[in-house]
């Protein structure tokens, strides 16, 4: 894979990406904000996707190129790697286009508003289907306290008992670190679990 | 000397860069990082315009997003262009950490040191 160009004076700069997700305006750029070390970048991108799924355009039969805002950010973790953190368009309609967006990424942030769960349905379907993607539930508390215990939002979003679920403020530098930080230990933990398996 | 940077460009439709292509060879993620190969090396005058602002940009690692929202450019399009720099040997890609293999066990444990040394 890669380049056919090695260079020894480079170092060799690695890069990875964890993708937030969620309902609209439920803080997912508010989160980004938070932790990117770049101010975040709301770019309108142009994805072309096959329209397997679509049977509404089947006048284009091939592709469907669709503009949809994508916001990320941006953490240098050490000398040699670098973490993206990439925001998907919260509309359930460009769905069909996140896997672009999703692939390749170590894990996934989705994130809810306690006072709308069911604009966390989506998201949380799409991750419970890949499998391949660890992900984990961040409660943002928006003016500070939440109305209802982890538990009870556990069973109302129905996840199994091995996701993680997390409270926090979406526009505080720590919570929000903290957030990335649980969901890394959950992916390395996941990763460890199926070496063990192949072992 | 080489601005040869050519009025039509603006409307040309992104695709035409591309020859029609929307695949790239290479495992090019938005969050992949490109840099030029050799930093001090001009770019090609047969580079077209969208490459040759593309090459430029990578006189820094960048990732495929970034070079993407800079140019204005869509992302297929920036990866088919990225791509085609790759195999003439002009860009290096860098390798992307996905988490799926044993091997990478170790790096996303350094991501983890370094998000709790950035937030303690």
């Amino acid at each position: 894979m890669a380049s056919n160009v090695s260079s020894n004076k480079r170092p060799s700069v690695a890069s990875t990406k964890i993708v937030i997700a969620g309902g609209f305006g439920v803080g997912k750029t508010t989160l980004v904000g938070s932790v990117s070390e770049i101010p975040p970048v709301t770019t309108e991108a142009v994805m072309t996707e096959a329209s397997v799924a679509h049977d509404d355009v089947s006048a284009t039969p091939d592709k469907v190129t669709t503009t949809v805002a994508m916001d990320f950010g941006r953490l240098t973790l050490d000398d040699e790697l670098i973490m993206y953190m990439f925001g998907t368009p919260g509309q359930a309609r460009f769905w069909f286009m996140w896997d672009d967006l999703v692939r390749g990424a170590i894990g996934a942030v989705v994130v809810v508003d306690a006072r709308r769960l069911a604009d966390c349905f989506d998201a949380i379907d799409y991750f419970e289907k890949k499998q391949d993607i660890p992900y984990l539930i961040a409660v943002n508390k928006f003016d500070g306290k939440l109305d209802y215990t982890l538990e009870q939002i556990r069973e109302a979003v129905e996840v199994g008992p091995e996701v993680p679920i997390v409270e926090f403020d979406a526009r505080d530098r720590l919570e929000s670190g903290n957030v990335l930080k649980t969901l890394l230990r959950y992916t390395l933990s996941r990763a460890r679990e199926r070496q063990r398996e192949a072992d | 000397m080489r601005s040869h940077r050519r009025r039509r460009r603006a409307r040309i439709r992104p695709y035409t860069f591309t020859g029609g292509r929307t695949r790239s060879r290479h495992p090019l993620m938005v969050q992949t990082l490109v840099s030029r190969a050799d930093e001090r090396v001009e770019p090609p005058r047969n580079l077209m315009p969208e490459s040759e602002r593309i090459y430029r940009l990578c006189a820094q690692v960048r990732s495929v997003a970034e070079i993407s929202a800079e140019l204005k450019l869509p992302l297929g399009v920036t990866q088919v262009l990225i791509s085609d720099l790759a195999d003439q040997g002009l860009v290096y890609i860098h390798p992307t950490i996905t988490g799926h293999s044993p091997s990478e066990n170790q790096v996303l444990e350094r991501a983890l040191r370094g998000l709790e040394r950035l937030f303690q």
